[in-house]
């Protein structure tokens, strides 16, 4: 119930993206200049986003539950948008780059049906991303040594002059992704 | 001894032995995993309990990772949270599910990625009722709920062997 609150909160308060009248103050602050690693290793920073539809999702690949479910319903929803596919590039940005070395990204973003774009850095560049992105993350320590993060965990739209213009929640569906990024596309 | 102790005797231990058959199973149902992406290290088991009595679900172990803990995931102003618990409570009668979203069974340093069709032993330890072994059914990729074979699972002895591996 908290969980639906909380998505249906999120869902709401962008739900008119940069149209919006509390949306035009985030439209504006959402997505930035950003200098990571991808998962072969190569530079990959915010130019690199240009031309192309993205959708942009920070987590990490520790995380059981909502990173999966979102990453595959993010790719479902790319399998329904037909021919429109090629038009959106996937952007899983790591929020945990201590473990998320990209050896480890690229083993786990290939066993995902779309092609997506895993990201990784320094700490200091993946504090510079998610600034850019609005995205608060932090470490919690458990009593057995290991850790886990907090993260927002929020499915940014991204149009291809790189201008923030609508959200998903991980709950969000694949059918529902489908329709809004068409709409959004056309 | 009389007659009337004899007769009272045996009243009062059939009176026990239904409360304890009505009190006592605990139904475990739709016990399953999601498979796991490539290098993940962690995984997440998900089930049903009904415990007619009421009980509480303590901890848990399996064989296929190095350490299994109950997790609660929440959201909380769209930052997303996990948190181990203590434990999780059984009302009396009452369907508790632990589901994607939500509670979940934490599987830390999984030995290999769970794949889908493959079945794995996972043991759940009750505050009353005990240990019991449950074989938990691996769900495709992405699955959000049990598929049809997955099913009631049979609980305590008698486990049929893992397979998949």
């Amino acid at each position: 119930m908290l969980i639906l609150a909380a998505g249906a909160l999120v869902g709401m308060a962008f739900r008119d993206g940069p149209k919006g009248a509390a949306g035009s103050l985030l439209a504006s602050s959402i997505g930035g200049p950003f200098h990571l690693t991808d998962q072969n290793g190569k530079v990959f920073t915010d130019a690199d986003l240009k031309g192309k539809w993205n959708l942009v999702f920070f987590g990490y690949t520790h995380c059981p539950d909502t990173c999966p479910t979102a990453l595959n319903e993010i790719s479902l929803a790319m399998d329904k948008l037909g021919k429109r596919r090629d038009l959106v590039r996937v952007v899983f940005i790591s929020v945990d780059p201590e473990r998320d070395t990209p050896p480890v990204l690229k083993s786990y973003v290939e066993s995902f049906d779309a092609p997506i774009v895993a990201l990784s850095g320094t700490a200091e560049e993946v504090k510079q991303a998610a600034a850019s992105y609005r995205v608060y993350y932090a470490k919690h320590n458990r009593a057995d040594g290991g850790y886990d993060m907090d993260h927002s965990a929020v499915i940014y739209v991204m149009d291809p002059q790189g201008r923030f213009t609508a959200t998903f929640t991980p709950d969000t569906q694949a059918d529902a992704m489908a329709t809004r990024l068409a709409k959004l596309m056309s | 001894m009389s007659r009337l102790s004899v007769f009272l005797v045996a009243v009062f231990c059939i009176i026990g032995a239904a409360a304890a058959q009505s009190g006592g199973a605990i139904e475990v149902k739709n016990a399953w995993a999601r498979a796991t992406p490539g290098g993940a290290e962690n995984g997440a088991a998900y089930l049903t309990l009904e415990a007619p009595a009421g009980d509480r679900l303590t901890a848990v172990s399996t064989p296929v990772a190095k350490k299994a803990e109950l997790h609660i995931m929440s959201m909380d102003g769209g930052i997303m949270k996990m948190r181990p618990l203590d434990g999780i409570d059984l009302a009396p009668g009452q369907e508790t599910s632990l589901k994607p979203g939500g509670a979940h069974i934490m599987l830390m340093g999984l030995n290999r990625p769970l794949q889908a069709g493959q079945t794995f032993p996972l043991t759940l330890q009750f505050e009353k009722s005990g240990a019991r072994e449950v074989q938990v059914h691996v769900e495709k990729f992405g699955a959000m709920a049990p598929s049809q074979a997955a099913g009631t699972m049979p609980v305590g002895g008698g486990a049929p062997p893992v397979s998949g591996h």
